[in-house]
């Protein structure tokens, strides 16, 4: 009964995300039916794999994807955003490609030492926000204002103007394909953090801990989890989903620049949550909620492209409909949507006891 | 006596931080600024180098302010370097093709076309955070992509303002004779202000005085701190939050307005990440971004210290934009320690009162028992 009931309230959550992503399939079957045909191609490089809008989707979502599992953490945990994952991602490329270089040549094992100095830095300053959000209790957006505002600079004095260039086979099976494995690469990175974070949640209370704290941070600390810990948990999680997405973001162009790599990912990582049903204000959440909101953000982009919209004039369309998508799922609407449906019953059975 | 106190001291607890926190940005402006008079020789001793800063941070001051009132609410508002850019270039537009020649009313249109699309942007968002209750992080970052994407749609190239009114009106200065200096040849060259930092400066003063003694600038106040008893109090909580976030898009809209009689240009990556600015300056003024704390004054002095920061730098040796962005992030976390450091050790001064309140209390009990 109880299992039942929470289920429900967890569909009900993801009612939002899947009514955005019916209205757009809806559309764009309606548009053009073409926009799901997937086809295999050979690339570039010689390799047989697949192509079309829907495999473009999950490939170009992944970095986002992945950062907005792990911002779903700290939303819950903090109650906040945290806005400089673009920034510190753009640090942990950084570090990447200097230790990639300074190690010479591109092996697999420079690159695992590079992703693990990477992450190790990443962590670091995922640290540091995390101290001032979980010790000295300032709000996370404004305690990651400070990393948003001066990482990119920081990425640029670990690693000059310039923008590296990495060229190898390895960072290429990284970015794009591997030779043989037709599907994307990213694709299966999204798929091995969302498969971690669920063993983690499964063998693990940091589920219910973070939930507890998002809640009520007091109650929490007077049934003996330690909020401080568990926000500091949260960072470090988020901390090694920006390291992952900023090696795939390098090795996708095969180069680093601190301008671009995940610019603007932030506010695209927060309307994940916000669009996949988790409240902004922290508790509980639904990581599938998140990552179906990444894919919806990127099928809405790659519909607007496909609809031959000029890649500038973008935003404006995007934000009219995550306006339609939020005032959908506002809790106004919701409430007088239930309240009609609450009424109807009665009346049902008013009429049948009648009849 | 503590029983005689204790309401009084009660309301006035968010404003007394409030001002502590904005004395606190006073002080270390003004430092700040003496250290650049003394250890640098860049002119910082003239009043120009001070009215310089007002005028090139018109629009971030005017915007600042329009944060601050939202942030008060316990709301936020990121879509006000998007309605500066919009703004700026539906003006710089219309100015240069309405066809009702250099006459002063079509400054006039140009200006209420600025705060007409402030007004719709501050209605629509008001609209979705206060009745439907939408997050406003997501309400203004749809309302952020909205306004550059329509900027983009309605020029994607830079458009100059070549309406001679209103370039007459960019070069018009109020010159001040006696905050002047003079040249090495001996002329005399007078201060000069510009309209957008006197219309800044109306704007901090006129906000202060609502947010200080206006009923709904009260009120703004009340709803910020906690909403549960400002609807107790029978405070319309849902027409506060509205119009706070109406006052904040009309301002945003001026901001555009001012930032085009500085640079008389509308240009699609204008104001990129000027809304952190500015909510930097809040914050450094000491408004929280939880609510009910909060003060435009304190704003205004926040403003003017990242302004400084960035002409301290752009005139010593290390002017480049990155060691740019690092002195802004130093500065700013120090001051978000130092305000959590000062509101902590005041939480725990209050609790010590009050546990000691509690023990009299107690003793008194007892006496009375």
């Amino acid at each position: 009964m109880n299992k039942k009931k929470n289920a429900a309230s967890g569909l009900r959550q993801l009612l939002i995300p899947l009514i955005a992503l019916g209205i757009l399939i809806v559309f764009n079957l309606i548009r053009d039916v073409s926009f799901f045909s997937v086809e295999m191609r050979v690339n570039n490089s010689g390799n047989v794999v697949l192509a079309g809008n829907l495999i473009s989707i999950i490939d170009t979502a992944s970095e986002l994807a992945i950062i907005a599992m792990g911002m779903t953490l700290v939303t819950a945990a903090c109650g906040g955003q945290d806005i400089s994952v673009g920034a510190v991602g753009a640090i942990s490329g950084a570090v990447l490609v200097k230790v990639l270089q300074a190690m010479g040549g591109i092996t697999a094992l420079s690159v695992v030492a590079a992703f693990a100095a990477a992450t190790a830095v990443t962590i670091l300053f995922k640290l540091f926000n995390g101290t001032l959000v979980a010790v000295f209790r300032i709000q996370p957006m404004i305690a990651t204002l400070i990393l948003f505002s001066c990482g990119r600079s920081i990425a640029y004095w670990i690693n000059g103007s310039a923008t590296p260039q990495l060229t190898s086979p390895i960072i290429d099976s990284i970015g794009k394909t591997i030779p043989g494995i037709p599907v994307p690469t990213p694709v299966f990175a999204v798929l091995l953090v969302a498969l971690l974070l669920v063993l983690i949640f499964k063998f693990t209370s940091l589920r219910l801990y973070t939930q507890s704290v998002g809640i009520n941070q007091g109650a929490a600390r007077l049934n003996g989890v330690n909020p401080t810990v568990v926000k500091l948990i949260s960072f470090v999680i988020l901390g090694v989903c920006v390291s992952v997405a900023a090696l795939i973001g390098v090795s996708r162009l095969g180069q680093l620049n601190h301008k671009t790599l995940l610019v603007d990912i932030e506010m695209d990582a927060i309307l994940a949550v916000a669009i996949g049903g988790n409240s902004l204000a922290g508790g509980k959440f639904k990581l599938i909620g998140s990552v179906m909101g990444a894919y919806i953000i990127q099928m809405l982009t790659t519909t607007l492209y496909a609809m031959n919209v000029n890649p500038v004039n973008i935003k404006a369309y995007k934000a009219i409909v995550i306006i339609i998508i939020v005032v959908a799922g506002s809790p106004v609407i919701k409430n007088a949507l239930t309240s009609l449906f609450k009424k109807r019953r009665p009346a049902k059975a008013q009429t049948e006891g009648v009849s | 006596m503590a029983k005689n106190k204790s309401p009084l001291t009660r309301t006035r607890e968010p404003l007394s931080n409030t001002q502590m926190l904005m004395f606190i940005s006073i002080g270390i402006f003004a430092a700040m600024y003496l250290a650049a008079i003394i250890f640098m020789d860049s002119g910082f001793e003239k009043p120009q180098m001070f009215f310089d800063l007002l005028n090139d941070n018109a629009a971030l001051i005017i915007i600042s302010c329009a944060l601050t009132i939202v942030m008060i609410t316990g709301g936020i508002n990121i879509s006000a370097g998007g309605v500066i850019s919009l703004t700026a270039m539906a003006c710089a537009l219309f100015l240069n093709n309405n066809g009702i020649g250099s006459s002063p009313l079509s400054i006039f249109l140009t200006l209420l076309l600025a705060l007409g699309i402030g007004l719709g942007f501050g209605v629509l968002q008001g609209f979705l955070v206060s009745y439907l209750e939408i997050q406003p992080f997501i309400v203004t970052l749809a309302g952020m992509f909205l306004a550059r994407g329509l900027t983009t749609i309605l020029s994607r190239d830079p458009v100059k303002v070549t309406h001679e009114g209103f370039l007459q009106l960019v070069q018009t200065k109020l010159k001040i004779n006696w905050l002047g200096y003079t040249a090495p040849n001996g002329a005399l060259i007078p201060a000069k202000v510009e309209i957008g930092a006197i219309v800044a400066v109306g704007v901090v003063v006129l906000m202060a005085l609502m947010l200080r003694f206006a009923r709904f600038g009260r009120n703004v106040y009340a709803v910020g701190g906690n909403r549960q008893s400002a609807l107790m109090l029978g405070i319309n909580v849902k027409r506060t939050v509205f119009w706070a976030y109406v006052i904040s898009g009309l301002l945003c809209g001026l901001a555009g307005f001012v930032f085009l009689i500085h640079k008389p240009a509308g240009n699609a990556s204008v104001a990129m990440r000027s809304e952190m600015d500015a909510i930097a300056a809040s914050i450094i003024g000491g408004t929280l971004l939880s609510g009910g704390v909060g003060n435009v004054v304190g704003t205004f002095f926040g403003a003017m210290i990242l302004a400084t920061i960035q002409k301290i730098i752009a005139l010593s040796p290390l002017n480049a934009s990155w060691w740019q962005d690092m002195a802004n992030g130093a500065m700013l976390s120090f001051f978000i320690l130092l305000q959590s450091v000062v509101l902590m050790r005041r939480n725990k001064k209050k609790d010590t009162k009050n546990d000691k309140n509690k023990d009299i209390a107690k003793e008194r009990g007892a006496e009375i028992t």
